[in-house]
Formats: structure tokens, sequence, C-alpha cells
């Protein structure tokens, strides 16, 4: 017959689980450092579009439902881990085996918080739904392993592939520091050029496997799928253009973890100058990419 | 504690002997339960080291940026390896191993019911593993399109591609033959009085598990064989040009997919609320709301596959559907935790090993289960899909899931097994060890996913350094710990000290206990008395 | 359940000691598996993959003679008599379940993945971007025409009709048996289980020369777009269960020869005709689904 000899005092599991819930909780308060990278590094980028900020609120929300549920559901178990315990001379109540009272409310409270979530995700899945009136078509088709945009009815395409840089470093037993290459695995030799405060549509597919196109910041992925196109779209903030970083987020072999993906903002204007830059060097040598 | 089923087992404990085969006779050609159980939990533990020893590679060329150990391609062969391995052979032969020991004790029959059928389902699976771990060893090395097997990715790989293919058909005739020995024996062998509402929760968990396994493993061999016979005999099932979609491989697989992941957990609800009662001195709670909320969990794991494929361009109206879906199973899951906490309230309790392990998991699963609620909701799940994010979420219902109630079942009944109690002290520190160090490798990988990591790649931009490797830290000092575990049994059946009576454990309760320790090779060939099944079924 | 658990001819539940035929059976499993993927990968010429076969049958021989001798020894009770039952019928649960995958696959296709290359629903960009001119229809080869410019669709008046007739017919003719096995009528349970095993093996003759057909005559192959695979991996599936059936109903009807079976105790034709059931009911699936729609 063996009797628990506490192996550990009730103290220790406290400070466990106060350190879980502490770490949980630590996640959005040091969020805004992200930018500064390494340990800063916790949470969603808040991004740069509409659809990427309602993603961010979504997500705090359904975080910070988890975080509470999770102190009192934690809550109570510690509490009866600490006091109801055969070491403090505890009897069990062997009667209290079963209460619908509380069975019929620890059943419709979940219930009434998962509605109080689904709205606001419902809603916010319609907006993303709706790619309809896109300002700027760009078709990207993935491939082993790189994407191609072709800036639909401008004449303007060309294909992005890893940086020379990365790709040497990335070598097995390169001898190259990552740390000495700007943006490691996260850099292009042409980047996806777009304008701010214009709704851009892509139409993606791939020809080979199946590729995901994923830029945090811009608050989408979808899937590339060989022989289908899906769509999807963002518009950068007009006050916020820039170079925004992602990578292929769908298994696609050796390279899927060096197909990065660089979406570089410009002014509506500078954005004109560019394309024109680009469809006439087009012109003159056809098929040619530039950046 | 009853004197007759002492005398009477001892009575058995005597004509055992002559009963009892010996030599490899008594492995290779097994029928009886007990022998065959602890096959599979043999098997189970020592590909649980396989595929550990595929993570600890893992982890080791994600150490830091940059690759230092291992070619891109190997890397994607040992995620998926890992991923198999402890799928399909670590996890679910645990789980079935620990159904061959205790259900036939725990409802009062003399063995499981289809004796033959029991072994040839144990002895499928080594021929299956040596199948797909000797894949490692063809030209092209081993299958590296992940365990969830995607074409046309999948469909590219050489040598080994059949291999896998056939490999999978063989775990599943494996675990179909198993489930449904298990659903037959629940139906057709109960003890006279020991009806469907006395059953201990982990008959009750084995049941549903079993009824999903029989309903979904012929699934995924029907996915297999499609993309076997694209890959060699020119169907066109997942071929656009052909007029198939390679998105269809993806809707079948999680429809065997999703309920394989509650067919690997289900159980473990039910050893933990073996567990949780005894050591707390007290009845479990809700005992018929908890039947009810696994089987609405097997139900709802039906219509939520599709959680899987949020981002590859499904019809909004489906995206809703299955969004709402998914995130019901909060609700049944909810009411297990509640009422594993209802139990604990006003209780007498104490922190042997398997209540360590058992407290751990409510904990921890908990909070893999919130991931997986916020994983759930799809805008938010467009950020997260394929991100370490949920890489985190399911270790967490997997590994301090899953493996810690395996471990907390094992911990529990070790001592009915083998007569004899293990090193208390020890298994507190593999305890310890386990659960410090499985958040410090897991936790940190929440961040990398939110900071935007993805998975399966075996390199990585260097902002993600700093977590990556102290998850890396924490996954060696995590598999390292795992080896006391073993170690630990072993001391115990050589040298344990040895158990008294018929409880190990003074709040333990159920028909297991109305045995001897060791339980006699065979148990109940005349059935236990409405006593102790009453005894077992205070509820 | 459990009140029955003890049944009124009970002695002890019988508990087969030590049997080596579970250990064939997995090697016999592990050599077929082995030869397959020796063939797929030319490790080897085709006699690779005769071994597994050959001692899987020679499994099955010895397993079942087990069984059978165990069983006319009367050591079967009915509570093992009714774990043989339930086995069966959740062994044809998994079955149903296997092909209700490829069922799947033929609903997705049809349905969602032909609309969308054709240019219906959400996908309507499909069409227009990667696959113009390509109007959705049923039967396809898809967009790519794979396996060939065209090919005629199985009709279902011809062979498909006939068949049907013949497959119902056994169902019919496999229930009489049955209920002669009951009132101990052997004469016409000989009879009529002859018949049911005969009409299936004309099926299977007959699939094959609509498989002929389809090869020479309509260039309709395994490789024809999605109609062929689907047409081919759905009939072709049920084609091999039938076979099955139909070798299970003939060696059923040679035990009935031997004298085998009482009224009250045959688990195995019982077994054998659920299954045949079974086999039927996929084959209206089949006709209505894959030859009629
Ligand atoms: C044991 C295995 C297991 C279990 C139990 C679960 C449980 C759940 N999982 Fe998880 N899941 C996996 C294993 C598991 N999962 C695996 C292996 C993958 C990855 C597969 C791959 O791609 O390789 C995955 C991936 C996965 C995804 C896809 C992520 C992606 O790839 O984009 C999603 C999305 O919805 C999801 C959701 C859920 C949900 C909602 C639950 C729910 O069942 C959780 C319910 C539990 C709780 C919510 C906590 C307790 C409840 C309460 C305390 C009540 C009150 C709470 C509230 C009201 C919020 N899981
Ligand atoms: C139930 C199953 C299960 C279990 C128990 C585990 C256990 C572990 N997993 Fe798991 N894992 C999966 C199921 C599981 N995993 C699945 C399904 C995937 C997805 C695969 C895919 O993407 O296709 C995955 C993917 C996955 C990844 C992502 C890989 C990628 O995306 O590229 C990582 C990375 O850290 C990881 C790590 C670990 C670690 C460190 C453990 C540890 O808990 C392991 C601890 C055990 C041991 C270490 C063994 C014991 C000790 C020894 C062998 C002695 C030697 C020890 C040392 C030298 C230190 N796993
Ligand atoms: Cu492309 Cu991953
Ligand atoms: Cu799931």
């Amino acid at each position: 017959m063996y009797r628990a000899r506490l192996g550990i005092r009730p103290g220790t599991w406290l400070s466990i689980a106060a350190l879980l819930v502490a770490a949980f909780m630590a996640l959005p308060a040091m969020a805004d450092e992200s930018s500064q990278g390494g340990w800063g590094l916790l949470n969603l980028p808040v991004g740069v579009t509409s659809i990427s900020r309602d993603v961010y609120s979504i997500h705090m929300m359904a975080f910070w439902v988890c975080v509470i549920i999770g102190i009192l559901v934690f809550g109570v178990m510690i509490w009866s881990i600490v006091f109801h315990t055969r070491s403090r001379g505890a009897v069990a109540d062997v009667t209290l085996v079963h209460n619908t009272k509380v069975e019929i409310v620890w059943t419709t409270i979940p219930v009434l918080i998962l509605i109080g979530m689904a709205i606001p995700a419902a809603h916010g899945l319609v907006l993303i739904s709706d790619d309809s009136h896109a300002q700027l078509d760009v078709k990207v088709t993935g491939f082993q392993w790189g994407w191609q945009y072709q800036y639909v009815g401008k004449g303007v395409s060309f294909v992005s592939k890893l940086d020379p840089q990365s790709m040497a470093a990335s070598e097995l037993d390169s001898g190259i520091s990552p740390y000495s290459v700007p943006h490691y695995l996260r850099n292009v030799d042409h980047p996806l050029v777009v304008p701010v405060g214009t709704k851009v549509r892509l139409l993606l597919t791939a020809v080979d496997v199946i590729h995901s196109w994923w830029v945090p910041d811009l608050g989408i992925k979808k899937d590339a799928i060989p022989g289908y196109i899906n769509t999807s779209w963002f518009e950068v903030d007009a006050t916020k253009p820039g170079v925004y970083r992602g990578q292929c987020a769908e298994l696609c072999g050796r390279g899927h973890g060096y197909m990065p993906i660089v979406v570089k903002a410009l002014s509506k204007a500078d954005f004109k100058a560019w394309l024109q830059r680009e469809a006439a060097a087009e012109k003159a040598t056809p098929g040619a990419a530039s950046s | 504690m009853a004197e007759m089923p002492h005398t009477e087992a001892h009575a058995h404990a005597e004509h055992d002997h002559d009963h009892k085969p010996h030599g490899w006779r008594r492995w290779v050609f097994a029928t009886n339960h007990k022998d065959i159980g602890t096959m599979y939990l043999v098997f189970s533990c020592i590909m649980f080291f396989t595929g550990g020893f595929f993570a600890m590679m893992i982890r080791a060329e994600l150490f830091k940026p940059g690759l230092q150990l291992v070619d891109a391609g190997v890397f994607n062969s040992l995620t998926t390896m890992h991923g198999l391995v402890m799928i399909f052979g670590a996890i679910m032969p645990a789980w079935v191993g620990l159904a061959n020991w205790m259900i036939p004790i725990q409802i009062g029959a003399p063995d499981m019911a289809l004796p033959r059928l029991n072994n040839l389902s144990f002895w499928i699976l080594p021929f299956a593993f040596l199948l797909l771990l000797s894949s490692w060893l063809v030209p092209g090395s081993a299958p590296a399109g992940g365990w969830t097997m995607y074409p046309p990715l999948t469909l590219q790989f050489g040598a080994s591609f059949p291999m896998l293919i056939f490999a999978i058909h063989m775990m599943g005739i494996s675990s179909i033959l198993g489930a449904i020995n298990v659903i037959v024996t629940i139906m057709n062998l109960r003890a006279p009085g020991m009806t469907l509402l006395r059953m201990p929760l982990f008959v009750w968990t084995w049941l549903i598990t079993a009824f999903l396994l029989v309903a979904v493993m012929p699934v995924l061999a029907g996915a297999v064989t499609m993309m076997l016979t694209d890959h060699f005999f020119g169907t066109s099932f997942f071929n656009a040009a052909g007029g198939g979609d390679p998105v269809m491989f993806q809707h079948i697989f999680w429809f065997f997919g999703h309920p394989e992941v509650y067919i690997m957990i289900l159980p473990g609800f039910g050893v933990i609320s073996e567990i949780v009662p005894a050591f707390s001195r007290k009845p479990l709670f809700g005992y018929e709301a908890m039947v009810y909320a696994t089987a609405s969990i097997a139900f709802l794991s039906f219509i939520v596959w599709a959680h899987h494929m949020f981002t590859v361009g499904l019809p909004l109206s489906a995206l809703l559907f299955f969004m709402f879906s998914t995130m019901l199973i909060a609700v049944p899951t909810g009411v297990k935790v509640f009422n594993w906490t209802a139990t604990m309230w006003r209780g007498s309790l104490t922190f042997e090993p398997p209540m360590l392990f058992a407290l751990a998991f409510i904990f921890l699963f908990t909070i893999g289960g919130f991931s997986g609620l916020m994983l759930a909701l799809v805008p938010a799940d467009f950020q997260y899909q394929d991100t370490y994010f949920v890489v985190a979420h399911f270790h967490y219902v997997l590994v301090s899931g899953a493996a810690f109630a395996i471990m907390a079942g094992v911990y529990y009944w070790l001592p009915k097994w083998v007569g004899r109690m293990y090193d208390m002290t020890l298994a507190k520190w593999h305890f310890w060890l386990s659960a410090i160090f499985f958040n410090v490798l897991f936790f940190p990988q929440h961040f990398l996913g939110l900071a935007g990591m993805p998975r399966r790649i075996p390199d990585y931009a260097v902002q993600f350094a700093d977590w990556n490797m102290v998850s890396s830290i924490g996954g060696f000092a995590f598999g390292l710990s795992q080896l006391l575990f073993p170690y630990l049994i072993w001391k115990c059946v050589r040298s344990g000290e040895r158990v008294e009576g018929t409880r190990a454990w003074e709040g333990a309760r159920g028909l297991e206990w109305e045995l001897p320790s060791p339980a006699p090779y065979h148990s109940w060939t005349t059935p236990p008395t409405e006593a102790m099944i009453a005894r077992g079924a205070e509820h | 359940m459990a009140s029955n658990a003890h049944a009124p001819d009970s002695q002890h539940y019988y508990i087969p000691h030590g049997s080596p035929w579970p250990i064939v059976a997995a090697v016999a499993l592990f050599v077929l598996m082995w030869g397959a993927v020796a063939y797929l990968n030319d490790w080897g010429g085709g006699w690779v993959f005769l071994p597994g076969p050959l001692l899987l049958f020679f499994m099955f021989g010895g397993w079942f003679h087990t069984v059978i001798g165990e069983n006319q020894l009367g050591i079967y009770n009915s509570q093992v008599d009714r774990s043989f039952r339930m086995g069966m019928l959740w062994f044809i649960f998994s079955e149903v379940m296997f092909f209700g995958a490829f069922f799947g696959a033929l609903f997705y296709a049809r349905v969602l993945a032909v609309p969308w290359l054709g240019g219906q629903g959400v996908k309507a960009l499909t069409n227009l971007v990667l696959w113009p001119h390509y109007e959705a229809s049923w039967p396809t080869n898809g967009p790519g025409h794979i396996g060939g410019e065209s090919f005629q669709a199985m009709s279902a008046y011809g062979i498909a009709a006939i068949n049907t007739l013949i497959l119902l017919t056994s169902g019919l003719t496999v229930t009489i048996a049955h209920h002669a096995l009951r009132s101990g009528n052997r004469g016409r349970l000989k009879l009529f289980l002859a018949f049911t095993f005969i009409l299936g093996f004309c099926f299977v003759a007959l699939q094959g020369h609509e498989y002929y057909d389809a090869y020479t005559k309509l260039n309709l192959r395994l490789t024809t777009g999605i109609y062929g695979s689907t047409f081919f991996m759905l009939t072709g599936f049920h084609g091999l269960h039938v076979t099955i059936g139909a070798i299970m109903l003939l060696v059923v009807w040679l035990r009935v020869l031997r004298g085998h079976f009482t009224p009250r105790q045959h688990f195995a034709f019982e077994a054998v005709s659920w299954y045949w059931h079974f086999v039927d009911v996929v084959w209206l699936g089949l006709f209505v689904f894959v030859y009629w729609l």
C-alpha cells in the first residue's frame, strides 16, 4: 500500500503554473519590441493592411479569452492541489460526484464564449474573402524553387529567387556566417513591387507542387496549387511604403526553406515610374528580368 | 479486500505454470492478451526512441542558423519519418498495448475476443516499420513529403515512395484488426453485471476510439492507394490536367487525419479519468457526462477535417462551416477538463508519479487545446498555418497529452502487471525533468510561429535564432530525461519491491484491483462477482 | 449484451493457445508488400511478386482449416460464435469505408473539381487563366485530355445492366439457400448456393469482357483522365471483391457438400452471405453513380 510522501511541495506547483500563465501574458506585453528581433519576437506583427490589423485583433482577442479561462480553470485546480491534499489532512467528500446545475453552466458558458469569438472571426473572414474591384492583378506562379510574377495586362513579368548571398551562405557547412548576410534567407533578387493604397489582387498557381504565398505583414497566406487559380488580395496602407518579407509556407521539397517572398511597396507615383521602366525594358529584351 | 478472488486467483497462479508457454514460442505464437500487450508496449517504446532520435537530429540542425548536420532533403526525410514513426509507431501501438493489458481485466473477460487475430495485429507492425525505416537505405533516401504525404510533392519521390505507401497499408490493416478485436471484446465479453454504464472510462474511451479507427483507417488506405495508382498506373485523381485536384487528397487524408488525432488522445482521456479519482480518493465527477462528451468529440471529429486546409482556397461557406464545427469541439473537451477539476475539488490528494503525470496532462493539454482553438479561427489561422505555432500546438496535445497520458498509465498499472513497485523518487525525477524541459522545448515554438517561422524548414532567418536555441536545449534535455523511463521499468521488473495484496494504490478502484498482483496469466476465467464489479463502479 | 454473455450452452469461452498462423500471415503480408515494392521499383522481374500471394493462400488454407476443425469439434460456444459475427460485421463496415473513399473522390471530381476547371463557381479564374476553351462535362478526361483526345463513356445499358440483374439474382439465390439451410433442406441449399457462386463468376467474366471492350473499342483506359481513374478503380476494386466473395461462396459450398453446418450453427455461411450482400449494395451504388448518372 503506497502513500504519497509528497515528492514536491505544493508551492512548487504554484510557481510552475504561475510561470506558465506569466509566460502567456508576457507575450503581447513584449510584442511592441518585436522590431528588435531575437528575444523580443514573440507575437504576430500588426502589419500594414486593414486585413493584417483585423487578424491581429482577432488573434489577441482569442489569446486573452484563453488566458482568462486558463487562469480560472488552472486557479481552481491549483487550489485543490494546494489545499485539498492528504498531507493537509483533507478528507475526500465522496458525495461530490454529480451536479446538474454546475454541469449545465459549464457547458453553456463556453458555448456563449465561442459565439462571442465566432462573430468577429466570421466578420473578418467575409472581408478577407471579398477580392472584387481590384485595381491591379498580379499572377503569381510558384515553382521549385522560386516565384514568377506577371503584372496582368501590363507587359511586365519576372522571376524572383533567393538572393545569391543567402544561397551561398546556406550551403551545408558553407563556412559563411548567416549573420554576415543581410536578411539571410529572407531576401530575393527581384522583389514584387506594388503601389501603396491600391487593392492588389493575386492570382496564385504553381507549375510543379503546392507552394504557399505568405507575407505576415500583409496578413495573407494562400496556397498556390498546380492546375488551379487561387485568389487573394491586399492593400498596403498609403502611409506605409516599405519592404515586407515572408516565405513559402507549404512544404515543396528540398528548397522549401529557400524560396522567400519580398514585397516592395512604393508610392503610387514611384510605382507608375517603375512600371513604365519595366515595360520598356521588357520590350527591349523580352523575358529579361530586372528589379 | 475480497478474500474469494485471492484464493480463486491463486488457484490460477498454480495451474498457470503448466499453461504458460516457454521460450520464443510464447511471444511469436502468442494468444495471451497480456503477452501481446507487453509486446505492443515494448515495440512502442522502441519506436518512441527511434522517432525521438529523428527529433533530436531535427533539433540539432535547428540549433543555430545555417546548415551544419544534414542536407535539406535529409532534413525533410527526418521530419517526415519523425512524424510517421511517432504517430503510427509510438503512440498508437502504446494505446493498443494498454488496451490489450487492461480491457479484458477491467471488464472481467478471460482474454481478448479473437486472440489469434490479436497476435496478427501486433506482428504486422514490426514488419510494417521494417519496410518504412528501410526506405532510409534506398536511392533517394526516405520519403520527405511530410507525414501528411501531400501530392504532387510526395509523388516526386523515387524508390521510397511505394515503401511508404505499403507500410501505411500494413499499419492500417494492423489498426483495423486491432480495433475490431477491441470492439468485439467490449461488446461481447463483459462479465455478467458489467453493464455499459458501469464500464471504466478507459474502456469507454477505447470503445469509441476503436470505432473511429475502423471508420477512418480504410479511408487513409484509399487515399494512399489513389496516390499509388497516380504514380505508377497513370490515373489522374490528383492531377488537374486530367480533371482531378491535388486538394482532393487533402480532403480524403484529413477525413482520416483529424479523427486520427482524437484516436491518439481519447484513450488518454480515459487513463486520466481513472487516475485522477484514484489519487483524489474520490469517485470521478460526472461519469455519464464524460461518456457523452467522449461520444460527441468523436462525432464532431468527422465534420471538422478541413480546418487543416484553411489556406487551400476553400469557398467562404466551407470556411465558415469548418470554423464553427471545429470551435464546437472545445465544449465537450471543456466538460472533461472541468470534470477532472471537480473530481480533485474537496478530494484528498496525494502526488504519486501517475497523479503527477495526470496533473501535467490536464494543465498542458489544456494549453494545447487553447492554441487549437486559436487555430480554429480562420482569419488567424491564415497567419498560423504551417508555422511553428502549429508545431507547438500539436506537441502540447500529443507529447504532454498523449505521451504523458501513456506514461501516467504505465506508472499507474505497472505494479499490477509485474507485482513490483518501481523506484518512486526516480519516477518523480523523470516527471519533473519531463514536465519542465517539455515546456522549455515547446513553449518557445509558439513565439517562433507567431514571429513568422514556417515549419518543415532546415534553416531559418537569424531573427529566429534565439528561441530555436532554447527549444533545442530543452529538446536534448527532454530527450535525455526519457532515458530514465525504460531504465526505471527494467529496474522495477528485475528488482522492484514486491506489492502486497490486490491494490497497489489505496484509492484505486476497478476490477483490475480485485486481482492479485501480478495479475495471473489467465485472469477472470471465472467471471468476477457482483460485489467486485459494484466496488469498481462507484460513481 | 452483458446478460446473454453467459449463454445457456457456455462452458468456458474458447481461448486458443499458441497458434503459428498469425505470424505466418504477418510474414506473408510482408513478403507480399516487399514483392509489390520490388516489382514497382524494377528491382526484379514480375516473379518477385509471386511468393507473397502463394504464402498468403497457404496461410488462409492453414488458418481456416484450423478454425473449421475446432468448429467441427464443437468447442465454440454461442458466445464465440457471436464474437465471429461481430468481427465480420465490423470488418464489412471497414470495407464500406474503403469504398467510401473512392466514392468520395468520384463525387468531389464531379461536383467540385471538374466544374471549377470548367470555369464555374468560386474558381472561375482557373478556367480563364489556365484552361481556356475547356468546358466542364461528365464524362471527361480533363482539360489536358489525359489518355487521348477522344474516348467513349461506358454505357449503363449494356453489360452493366446485365451484371446488375446477375448480382440482384445472386442476392436472391443466396437468401433462398440460407432459408433452405435453416429449414434443413440440404438439397435446395446445395443447388441455390451453386447458383449463387456461378452467377458471381459470370459477373466477373462479363466485367472482364466489358474491360476488354473499353480498351479495344472505346479507347477508355485506366489512364483516361479522372473518368477512367474513377471508373476503373471503383469497378475494379468491386470486381475484386466479387471474385473473393465468389471464391468464399465456393468454399462454403464445398463444406456443405461435406455436410458441414447445422440449421442453428452456420457462422461461415452467414458471414459469406453478408459479404455477398455488401458487394451487391456497393454495386448498386456503382451502377447509379458510375454508369447511369
Ligand atoms: C492529440 C492530438 C490533437 C488534439 C487533441 C487536437 C485538438 C484540437 N486541435 Fe489540433 N492538431 C493536431 C493534433 C491535435 N489537435 C495535429 C497533429 C495537428 C497538425 C497536423 C499537421 O499539419 O501536421 C493539428 C492541427 C490543428 C489545426 C490546423 C492548423 C494548421 O495547420 O493551420 C487546427 C485548426 O483548427 C487545430 C485545431 C484543434 C482544436 C480546435 C482542437 C480541440 O480539440 C481542442 C479543445 C480543447 C480545449 C479548447 C481546451 C480545454 C477546454 C476548456 C478549458 C473549455 C473552455 C475553453 C474555451 C471555451 C475556449 N489543430
Ligand atoms: C505523438 C507524436 C510526437 C511526439 C511524441 C513528438 C516528440 C517530439 N517532437 Fe515532434 N512531431 C510530430 C509528432 C510527435 N513529436 C509530428 C506529427 C510532426 C509533424 C511532422 C511533419 O511535419 O510532417 C512533428 C514535428 C516536429 C518538429 C517540426 C519539424 C519540422 O517542421 O521540420 C519538431 C521540431 O522541433 C519536433 C520535435 C519533437 C521533439 C524534440 C520531440 C521530443 O518529445 C522527443 C523526445 C524523445 C526522445 C528524444 C527519444 C528518447 C531519447 C533518445 C533517443 C536518446 C538520445 C537522446 C539524446 C541524444 C538527447 N517534432
Ligand atoms: Cu515552395 Cu515551400
Ligand atoms: Cu484537426
